[in-house]
Parts: C-alpha cells; structure tokens; sequence
C-alpha cells in the first residue's frame, strides 16, 4: 500500500468512525442505566433528518444565512429530535413497562420512516425541486482548521491527517472521554452503573432508579442522534439519500459498543478500525465484487469474536451491565 | 429532615390486575389502534393537508381494491405471519432471537442457489422438495450458531442473532455478485423466466396458493406443538423461570438448541417461501426487514399463532395502504414505515393498561387525612 493510499484509507476511517463513535457512545450511557436501546438506527435517522430539516426552512427563508446560526439550529434540533426519540422509548418501557427489544425495533422503523419520508419529500412539500441540499450550513461543519490542516512535514501531510476534518470529528472524541470520565470518576457515574447492574440494590441505596433510566437513556439518544447529524452535514455534505446507509450504520454502532466492552475510550480507537475494516477493500489491489463483499463481513466477525471472547473468558469487568434489557419493577423485589 | 414529613401520596397509582376479561383485553387492543388510526390520521392531514378520511379509503383500496391487490396483500402477510410463527417458540422461551432476518435471507440464498443450477436437471416437484430442505438446513444452523453459544457459555443472544444478520446479509450481497444477471446490473434477475423451474405451481389459478397452505399449516402446527406438546410445556416453563426450569429437571442447554433450531428452521423456510413463491430473485431486500417486524408481531401477539394472523394482516395491510396513498397522492413509500410506527407504539403502549389498573387517588380521602 502507498503512503497516498494509507493516507487516504486513514481519513476514510475516520469520517466513517465518528458517525459510529457517537453512535455507540450514546448507547453505552443508555446501556449503562440497563436499558438496551435497540432503536439506535431510528434515533440516528431522527437525529439526521431533523438537524437537515432545521437549516433547510432556514436557509429556505434566508438567503444569505448566518453560519453561526445554521451550526446552533441544525446542532440543537438533531439532539433535541433524538433525545425525544429515547423518551418515547423511556416512557414506554420505563413508565409503561414495555418490553425493551420490541419497543427498540419499534422506534427503529418510526425514525427510518420518518426520515426517508420527510429526506425524499421535504423538498416537493416546500414546493421545491430536485433535491433537497443545505450548502451553507454543510460549510461550516466541514470547516477544517486554517493553517494547522495544511501543515506538513516534508512531503507528509501532518495537519491534514491530524486536523483535516470537521469540528465534530473531535467533538465525538471529547465526548467519548467526558462519557469515561463521568462513568468512572463522579458520584452520579457511580450510580448510574449501580442501576444498570442492579436496580434494587439501587434503589435500596436510595437512587433514583427511574430518573437515572430516563435521563441516561434520553441524553444516550440525543448523543447518538448527532451521528446521524455528522453523517448528514458532513458524510454526505448536507443531503439526504434514501438508501439505509444510517440504519446499517446504527447497527454497527450497536456492534461497537460490544466491541469496546461498554468502555468509552475503546470507542475511539474501535471506532476507527471499525472504519478501517469497512473501506479496507477499496484499497486492495484486484478485488473483485465479491470479494468486496465478503470483506464488509469483517466488523461484523470481529464483533462476533470479542462478544464470544468475553463470555467464555468470564472476566467480570467485561461483562455487559448485568440488569441489561431487563425492566425493573419495584414491587417485584 | 427536621420538618414534619408531608403524606406525599400520588394522584395516581397502578395496581397489577391479576385477571382481565378476554373482551376487556381485547377492547382496550382495539381502541389502542383506533388512537393509532387517528394519530396517523393527523399526521397524514398536518403533512399534506388531505382528508383523512379519503386518505384511508385510498389505502384500503390499495390493499384490497382489486382481486390482485388482495392476493399481493394476503402474499405478504403470509410471509410475515411465517417468521412470526418461526419466532414465536424461541421468544416464548425468553430466547431473544433478533437473527430472524439473517436466517431468512440463509434460506434465500440457497434456494436461489439452487434454483439457478439445478433449474435443468430436476423436475420442479422434486427441486421444490431439495430447495425446501436446504433452505430448512440453512436457516437451522445460523439459529443453531448463537444457540450452542448460549447454552454451552451464556452468550448474550440478543447481541449475537443480531451480529448474524449481518453477516449473512453480505454473504447475500456476495451471492448476488456470483450469480449477477444481466452482467453489470448488480441484480440477480427473475430467475427461470422461461422455464419458470422451481417457482411455486398454481393451485385452483392462483399463485400464491401454496404460499397460504404452507403457512397455515405451519401456524396450525406451531400452536399445537407449542400447546399441547411435552416441549412445548418445556418451553414455556423455560420462558417463565430458567431457574424453575432446572429444579424441574429439564435441561436447559438441550431445550435452547432444539427450539432455535426449529425457530432458524421455519425462518429459513421463510427464505425458501420468499424466493420460489413469491420474489423469484434473491436480493438483500428478500427479507426487507420482515425478521425485525415479525418479532414485534410474535411479542404482541403473545406467541398466540392465530392471533399472529390478525396482526400481521393488519401490517400488511398498512403497509400496502401507504404505498398505495403515497403513489395516489405523490409522496414516498417510506410514510407507511411512519404509520406502522404509531400503530405499533400504541399497541405497545396498550399492554400497559391489559397488565394494570390506575387507580386515582381521591380528594376528600386526602382533605380527610
């Protein structure tokens, strides 16, 4: 492989991861309060459709929009789409005592549906043609770092390896280390995990079980929802395609956080080889289609691998949250 | 804490029924959808401002406006009541098999596989006989793969059967590479065109006759076994305690593999179904999501397989509405995934107030304190 190559493969691995990243590092928090959200690729889909529809009535009545403006809109109607996405899940297995994969599958066609619905035809119901496309603000997520990104070192593009990339390609890190740092290091961490391994103890210590539920798993979605934001503006630069790219992309975020053993910081370096493993084909001389194929098989495999491992391994640091999909009712204690 | 604790008692508490008439049961169903109808209902008149009302007539003729549009419905319920049924042993016994979609599309592949290279040798009975047993074959070892896992090491089986569906997902895509027809259009192609070797025969004129003899049989068969047979007893007591299920004296290890055998079994007969019956092609889009559907179909359906055939008609039957309103009134397929949603949340929600009762609290009882 030529160094264009690795390069090239390296920056593709991580666009790719960040959608992942975000992905997984919102459903290890969820996870964490014993909630398994299996609606991560509809909560990503809110995410994405909405931070799109947000710029698109914007700059729709703005001709020369505000950059600023689109960031906060798009940023904040993602997050907010996605977080209510995981308190309809929240209300309905929490309060409602719903079983958790079937309400998760549930929200997983809802957002598909409503995404694809409004991505195809958000355009015709404004009465607009062709396409629908945010220029503006799809610039200013993919704004690289003047100066530090064409840095280089003899013929080596440093800065663009490090700093070429939208800001929330290192937004994604950071929150992957705030997550560890808030899972390990403060109070409410601490007792978040209690309720995920087990929820009467919990309750018993006096948490509030439910409200550690809620919030977990609504900020969790909102979290994950900025993947399909990130995917939208800065992936796909600020358009929408109806081919189910974010559902196989929620999956794989699904897969991560198996991968990474529900460890925040392993999210980072999984979710770039996560990418790697996805477009290593395309740098592989004389492949065949197929062959293609069976490569995009890999995460998958690995992903197989790791949770065998660590289930015949035993190690009790790397096990899931113990109370994981499984309701809590108080009275049942 | 010095202050004098107030009696916080909530305006609403909930009690656990122990019982509930089936009518009651079925009424509070029943008025979920309605609320669901009228959700959608909103939704469909604040997006396009259309009357609901003809907006919902257009579906209903969608679905069953015409003999063919009601054997094409009727085809895919049939398909989705089938993996719903193929489900229905492994969630009974609390066995999480989200894989359903892989094991489908295992079936698919090799039905396919099958029908493109043995078109020519077997007479269609005979290939119709080898492709059912394959795709059964197929289907019971990739249930079989998380199942051994589970039972010899405690693999979480939820996370597993859903890895699988991926990976058969891309054996899917590599297939339809190997087997492209024309070359260059990355699709596999009505197979058989001419000779149509190995598609499903007509029965009294129609095509998808063997497709609803099959199913019904397979529903008829599953209710019994899961009713009235030692392993169907086994898998319930499985389902409602793994605990009790081992001071029984029943062997857990030995119950998960047989049940998601049959469960990869049938779902990969779903496959064989789906490609001879009714696609005659093979794509990833063979399962189309079904293996997800259907295991909301097998929860709320309380693994009952009749009641199984109500819900996946009424699926069905959205789905071919919206398709049918989306082309009528120009908007995309995809407002029928919206709708299927509101349904399902509410029916969901239901459940809620099957198992409990609210009991509000009332105020002269509280000025009484």
């Amino acid at each position: 492989m030529s160094m264009t190559q690795f390069i090239s493969l390296f920056q593709a691995a991580i666009v790719f991861g960040t959608v992942i990243l975000y992905g997984a590092i919102g459903e290890i928090l969820t996870e964490k309060s014993g909630n398994l959200n299996l609606g991560v690729p509809g909560i990503m889909y809110l995410g994405g459709i909405a931070g799109l529809a947000a710029s698109f009535f914007y700059e729709l009545d703005n001709p020369a929009p505000n950059p600023a403006v689109c960031l906060v809109l798009s940023f904040l109607a993602a997050f907010a789409a996605a977080a209510l996405g995981g308190l309809l899940f929240s209300f309905l297995t929490i309060t409602l005592r719903a079983n958790q994969n079937v309400t998760g599958l549930a929200i997983t066609i809802f957002g598909g549906g409503v995404a694809n619905f409004f991505g195809g035809s958000l355009n015709t119901l404004a009465g607009g043609v062709g396409q629908i496309s945010v220029a503006a603000t799809s610039a200013v997520y993919r704004a690289k770092i003047p100066g530090l990104s064409s840095l280089t070192i003899g013929d080596f593009p440093l800065g663009n390896l490090l700093f070429g990339y939208g800001f929330m390609a290192y937004l994604a890190i950071a929150a992957a280390i705030v997550l560890w740092y808030f899972l390990t290091r403060t109070q409410s961490g601490l007792n978040l995990r209690a309720v995920g391994e087990n929820p009467a103890t919990a309750d018993a210590a006096g948490i509030n079980v439910t409200r550690y539920q809620y919030l977990a798993t609504c900020i969790g979605a909102g979290i994950s929802g900025l993947g399909g934001l990130y995917y939208t503006m800065d992936y796909i630069k600020g358009t929408w395609g109806n081919d189910g790219t974010i559902e196989s992309l929620g999956w794989l975020a699904l897969a991560l956080v198996i991968f990474s053993v529900w460890r925040p910081l392993n999210t980072i370096w999984g979710s770039y080889l996560f990418g790697a493993l996805t477009w290593l084909y395309f740098y592989i001389p004389n492949l065949t289609r197929k062959d293609m194929e069976l490569f995009k098989m890999l995460p998958y495999l690995v992903t197989i691998a790791v949770l065998i491992l660590i289930s015949t391994r035993k190690k009790r640091e790397n096990q899931p949250p113990a109370h994981l999909g499984l309701s809590y009712f108080r009275e049942e204690r | 804490m010095s202050a004098p604790v107030t009696q916080h008692e909530p305006a609403v508490r909930m009690v656990k029924r122990d019982t509930i008439p089936t009518w009651k049961a079925w009424g509070i169903r029943l008025l979920a959808v309605v609320l669901a109808l009228l959700l959608s209902g909103l939704f469909i008149f604040a997006v396009t401002k259309l009357n609901p009302v003809a907006v919902y007539r257009g579906m209903f003729e969608g679905a069953f406006g015409s003999e063919r549009n009601t054997w094409v419905t009727i085809r895919d319920a049939m398909m989705l009541l089938c993996v719903g049924v193929g489900l229905a042993p492994a969630f009974k016994m609390r066995f999480w098999n989200i894989g359903a979609e892989g094991q489908i599309l295992m079936g698919g592949i090799l039905t396919a596989g099958l029908m493109i290279h043995l078109g020519y040798t077997f007479s269609t009975p005979v290939l119709l006989c080898i492709m059912a047993l394959a795709s059964i074959a197929a289907g019971a070892i990739w249930g079989l793969i998380p199942a051994i896992f589970k039972a010899r090491w405690g693999t979480n089986e939820t996370l597993f059967t859903l890895m699988m569906n991926y990976v058969a997902i891309q054996l899917t895509s590599y297939c339809v590479a190997l087997w492209e027809n024309p070359a260059g259009s990355n699709t596999v192609g009505i197979i058989n065109m001419q000779t149509r070797a190995g598609w499903f025969p007509k029965i009294l004129g129609q095509d998808c006759m063997l497709n609803v003899i099959l199913v019904m049989t397979l529903t008829v068969g599953m209710f019994l076994y899961l009713k009235y047979t030692k392993q169907g007893y086994e898998i319930a007591v499985v389902g409602e305690s793994a605990n009790t299920a081992r001071y029984a004296g029943i062997k857990l290890s030995r119950v998960y593999i047989r049940t998601m055998a049959i469960s990869g079994a049938i779902c990969g007969l779903a496959g064989f179904i789906s490609v001879a019956g009714a696609g005659h092609t093979i794509s990833v889009d063979t399962a189309g999501g079904r293996g997800f559907t259907a295991i909301i179909v097998a929860w709320l359906a309380k693994f009952n397989t009749f009641v199984m055939i109500l819900i996946a008609f009424l699926l069905a039957f959205l789905d071919k509405g919206a398709i049918e309103i989306a082309s009528q009134f120009n908007l995309n397929n995809d407002a029928s995934n919206i709708i299927t949603g509101i349904i399902l949340f509410c029916i969901i929600g239901s459940e809620f107030f099957i198992n409990y009762k609210l009991v509000f609290h009332r105020r002269k009882e509280a000025a009484g304190k």
